[in-house]
C-alpha cells in the first residue's frame, strides 16, 4: 500500500441526513491546511434518504484512491452505533473508533423483519479500540440537538492530530455563521471528554 | 509568477470551475445523480447563463444552439440522460460546432442512484464524439478547458465523462482566472447546420476523415501520459480506474489515457512493445480492451480477470493481479439499513391509499421509487423517466380497460414534465382509459431539490410564472383531471376509487410540497396516548421511522424525527394519536 506519510485514513458513517458530509468537509480542510495532500469520497443521491451512508477522507503525503478499502482505516468516526458496527471491519487492528452511543433502527428492524443487534457497544470494545460518546444527550444539554455531529467530531480530534485551535477555526468557518458559537460549544464538549 | 490559489473541490464543482474559466457562456442541464452538481456550482458564476431544461435532449439543443451562436457552450447530464440527449448528440456530430460545445456525461459504476450501469464511452464511439476522462478533481477542471479547445480546433461536440467516484470526491484544485473570449460571428452556413439527407451525406464523410484526423493527433495529446516505471507489468487505464492501479502498484508502468475516443493507436502499441505483462483496467464495458485486442495485442487482458460490474479497487488489482489476500475481518452480520421515505413524506401517504385499496402501481425515476419496497411495495415497474404511463397504456392496450381498473400509473412533477408529458398525449390520443397519478411535491427531490417549469423559479433564482399541471394536462386532452392532499387519506381514497373505476382516462394531481424543501414548515407533531393505543399496528404500517413500538407493545412517536403529517394518526381507529404543537 502508498504509505501516506503522517496522514490518515478515516471513514465517517452513519445514517442519511446526519451530517457525515459536514464532517467530512471540515476534516478535508483541517487536512489541506495542514499541507496535505487531500481527497474526500461522498455518497449523495436516492442512498442519502435514510439509508446507510459512508464517506472517506484521505490525507498524507501523496493520495491516490479517494475510497478507504477493508482493514485501512486508522479511525472509524460513527454518528450511529449499528453504522459503527457495519463499517468496523475497515478498521486496521489497531485503529480507534469513535462512535455516538445512539440507537436508530432501521426499516428492517421497525418492520420486524431484522433485530438491533444486542450490545453494540461491547462488540465494539471487545474488537477494536472504541471511544463511546453520548453526543446526542451532550448536544441536547447544550440546547442544540443537531450539533451532535459535532461533538462526535470534537472527541474524535484528539485521534486525528489536528491542533484544537485548527480544528475550532475551521468549523468556524465551514458552519453557518449564525450556528458557529452552538458549534464551537459542541466541539469543545466532545474534545473535553476522556478517552 | 503569483501561485494560484489551491481550494478542495468536488469533482462536480471543478467541472463547473472549468467551464467557468474557458469562458462558457451557456449552460443547460437536467438534474442526476451523479451530474447535479455541475449545474448548481455554475449557476453561481455571473457571468455564466446556467438553466434547468425539462430534459436532457432539450438541454442539448439549448447547447448546441449556443454554439452555433458563436459561445462556448455546456450540457450536463447522468449517463441515462444521455440516451434521452442521444437524437440531438448523434447529429450534433455532423454539424459540428462553431463556439466550443461540451457534454458532460456523469456514469454511476455500481449505481448508487440509477437503473443501469451503462457506459457512456460506448455511446461516443457510436456517435463518433471525442471522449475525455479526467481521474481527479485537478484533471477534471483542466480536462473540461481542454475539450473546450479540442472542440473548436475539430470542430466537433466533445463528451467528458465523469464517474460517481470522481464527480462526488473532493481533492486540491488550483484556481485560475476567466478567459473571456469575443463572440464568434454567426455565419449563415446551411450546408452544416441543416441536416437533411444531401448536407448529411457530405457531413458524415467530414465526420469520418475528423475521427480519423484526431486518432492521429490523439498519440501527441497532453491529456495522455505514460509513467513507465517496472516494465516486467504495464498497465491501459483512466479516470479514477488510474488512482487504484496508482495505490496498489505504485512502481508498475501506466499508460493513462486522457483521451478514451478515438484511441490513440501508435501510443498505446508503443506502451504495449515494452512491457511484459498488459492490463487493461476500465471500469464497466470493455471499450479499451476490445480495440487494442483487435490490433493484434494479444497478451492484453482484461474482463477475464476484472469485472464489467460495479466500482473498480485497489483491493482488485491486489486480489487479481498480485494474488494476494486481503487481510480484513469479515463484515459484521447486520441488519440492513436501505434507504427510506423520509417522514412526513407526502408520497408515503399516496402509496398507503394505493395500497388499502389494493391498487398496482407502474413506476417512474424519483424518491417515490421506493413505493417498491416493502413495507409499502405497490410500484411495480420501474424503467426509465415518463416510462410509468406509456407503460401503464401498454397494459391497457394489451389486455384491455377492465384489465386496468385496479392500477395506476405514479410520476413525479419534475419527471412528468421530463417525458411524461409525451406519454399522457399518447394515452389522451389513443383513447386510454387509465387513470394517472402525478405525486407533485414542488421540487425535483430525490436529486436534492431543483427547479422546474412548475415550480415558478429558475436555477438563477428568478421567479417566473410556474407552469399549471392541471391546465397542461386538460389541453393534452384529458377530460377528467383532479387535485387531492397528498396527505389526505379520505380525501386520496375517494377521489382513487371513483377516477379508477372511471371508463376514461383521468389524472390525479396528489400534492403536497417534499417534507425536506426548504420553506416547509411543519408546526405540529404527533403524539401517541399509550392509554388509547389497542396494539393493532395499523399505524407502524407505512412504516414511517418516526414510529415505533415501545416495550408495552404500544405505538410511540420519535418527536425529534417527527414532521406532524399525521399520516399514523389517520390511520388510527381508536383515536389514540393526536398532532400536537411542537413543544406542547
Amino acid at each position: 500500500m502508498n504509505e501516506l506519510n503522517g496522514g490518515k485514513n478515516i471513514v465517517i458513517v452513519g445514517v442519511g441526513g446526519q451530517g457525515t458530509l459536514l464532517a467530512s468537509r471540515i476534516l478535508g480542510r483541517l487536512a489541506s491546511e495542514a499541507g496535505y495532500d487531500v481527497k474526500l469520497s461522498e455518497v449523495h443521491g436516492m442512498a442519502q434518504r435514510g439509508g446507510s451512508v459512508v464517506t472517506f477522507v484521505r490525507y498524507g503525503e501523496k493520495v491516490a484512491e479517494p475510497i478507504v478499502e477493508a482493514g485501512q482505516a486508522d479511525v472509524l468516526i460513527a454518528f450511529e452505533k449499528l453504522e459503527a458496527l457495519r463499517y468496523l471491519h475497515f478498521l486496521k487492528k489497531d485503529g480507534v473508533v469513535v462512535v455516538n452511543d445512539l440507537r436508530i433502527d432501521p426499516a428492517t428492524v421497525s418492520a420486524g423483519a431484522a433485530a438491533y443487534p444486542e450490545d453494540v457497544l461491547g462488540t465494539l470494545k471487545r474488537a477494536r479500540r472504541t471511544v463511546a460518546v453520548d453526543a446526542t444527550e451532550k448536544a441536547k444539554a447544550l440546547g442544540a440537538p443537531k450539533a451532535f455531529n459535532v461533538v462526535v467530531l470534537g472527541a474524535a480530534a484528539r485521534y486525528l492530530g489536528f491542533p484544537k485551535e485548527d480544528c475550532l477555526r475551521v468549523i468556524a468557518e465551514t458552519v453557518p455563521p449564525k450556528t458557529a458559537e452552538i458549534n464551537r460549544r459542541a466541539f469543545e464538549a466532545g474534545y473535553a471528554l476522556e478517552s | 509568477m503569483t501561485v494560484p490559489e489551491k481550494k478542495i473541490m468536488l469533482g462536480n464543482e471543478a467541472i463547473a470551475r472549468g467551464a467557468y474559466e474557458a469562458g462558457v457562456k451557456v449552460s443547460s442541464a437536467y438534474p442526476g445523480t451523479p451530474s447535479t452538481e455541475i449545474s448548481e456550482s455554475l449557476a453561481k458564476y455571473p457571468e455564466v447563463y446556467a438553466e434547468w431544461a425539462p430534459n436532457e435532449k432539450v438541454a442539448t439543443e439549448v447547447a448546441l444552439g449556443a454554439s452555433v451562436a458563436g459561445v462556448r457552450s455546456l450540457c450536463c447530464m447522468k449517463h441515462v440522460g444521455v440516451n434521452v440527449a442521444s437524437d440531438p448528440l448523434y447529429t450534433a456530430a455532423y454539424t459540428g460546432v462553431r463556439g466550443g460545445m461540451v457534454l458532460v456525461a456523469a456514469d454511476d459504476p455500481g449505481m448508487y442512484s440509477s437503473q443501469n450501469e451503462q457506459d457512456t464511452r460506448m455511446v461516443a464511439r457510436a456517435a463518433m464524439i471525442p471522449v475525455l476522462e479526467p481521474s481527479d478533481s485537478q484533471e477534471a477542471k483542466d480536462f473540461v478547458k481542454y475539450a473546450y479547445a479540442l472542440s473548436e480546433a475539430y470542430d466537433t461536440p466533445v463528451i467528458l465523462r465523469s464517474t460517481t467516484r470522481l464527480s462526488h470526491s473532493r481533492g486540491p484544485v488550483e484556481l485560475r482566472g476567466r478567459e473571456e473570449r469575443p463572440d464568434i460571428p454567426y455565419e449563415k452556413d446551411i450546408a452544416k447546420y441543416v441536416m437533411m439527407p444531401g448536407n448529411a451525406i457530405r457531413r458524415h464523410v467530414a465526420v469520418e476523415a475528423r475521427l480519423k484526423r484526431i486518432a492521429e493527433d490523439a498519440n501527441g495529446f497532453p491529456v495522455n501520459r505514460v509513467e513507465y516505471g517496472d516494465l516486467s507489468v504495464g498497465f491501459i487505464t483512466s479516470g479514477i480506474a488510474y488512482q487504484y492501479v496508482k495505490e496498489a502498484m505504485p512502481r508498475a508502468s501506466v499508460l493513462k489515457l486522457g483521451i478514451l475516443n478515438p484511441l490513440p493507436r501508435r501510443l498505446i502499441e508503443e506502451f504495449a512493445a515494452k512491457v511484459d505483462r498488459l492490463y487493461v483496467f476500465e471500469e464497466l464495458e470493455p471499450v479499451v480492451e476490445e480495440q487494442v485486442k483487435s490490433w493484434g495485442i494479444s497478451k492484453a487482458v482484461g474482463k477475464e480477470i476484472f469485472t464489467r460490474q460495479g466500482e473498480y479497487s485497489a483491493n482488485l488489482i491486489r486480489e487479481r493481479v498480485l494474488g494476494e489476500k486481503i487481510e480484513a475481518d469479515a463484515p459484521a452480520a447486520v441488519p440492513a439499513r436501505p434507504p427510506i421515505l423520509c417522514p412526513g413524506c407526502p408520497h408515503r401517504s399516496v402509496f398507503t391509499a394505493l395500497k388499502r385499496l389494493r391498487l398496482h402501481a407502474t413506476g417512474d425515476i424519483g424518491c417515490y421509487t421506493l413505493g417498491a419496497v416493502p413495507p409499502l411495495g405497490v410500484i411495480e415497474t420501474t424503467v426509465c423517466m415518463g416510462s410509468g404511463i406509456s407503460m401503464l397504456h401498454g397494459i391497457e392496450k394489451a389486455r384491455g380497460g377492465d384489465f386496468v381498473r385496479d392500477w395506476v400509473a405514479v410520476i413525479g412533477d419534475s419527471t412528468f414534465l421530463h417525458t411524461g408529458v409525451n406519454s399522457l398525449m399518447n394515452m389522451a390520443y389513443n383513447q386510454a382509459t387509465g387513470t394517472v397519478v402525478i405525486l407533485d411535491n414542488s421540487t425535483t427531490a430525490m436529486t436534492g431539490h431543483q427547479d422546474h417549469a412548475a415550480t415558478g423559479k429558475t436555477l438563477k433564482g428568478q421567479t417566473v410564472p410556474a407552469v399549471d399541471l392541471m391546465e397542461l394536462c386538460r389541453a393534452l386532452g384529458v377530460k377528467y383531471v383532479f387535485e387531492a392532499d397528498a396527505l389526505d387519506q379520505a380525501e386520496l381514497e375517494a377521489v382513487l376509487r371513483r377516477e379508477t373505476a372511471r371508463e376514461a382516462l383521468s389524472v390525479i394531481v396528489a400534492r403536497s410540497p417534499c417534507a425536506l424543501l426548504k420553506g416547509v414548515k411543519f408546526p405540529y407533531k404527533c403524539a401517541v396516548d399509550s392509554e388509547k393505543c389497542r396494539k393493532c399496528g395499523a399505524c407502524l404500517k407505512p412504516g414511517c421511522p418516526a414510529l415505533t413500538r415501545s416495550a408495552d407493545g404500544t405505538a410511540a412517536v420519535e418527536e425529534t424525527m417527527c414532521n406532524g403529517c399525521g399520516l399514523c394518526m389517520q390511520l388510527c381507529k381508536f383515536g389514540a394519536i393526536e398532532k400536537k404543537r411542537a413543544g406542547e
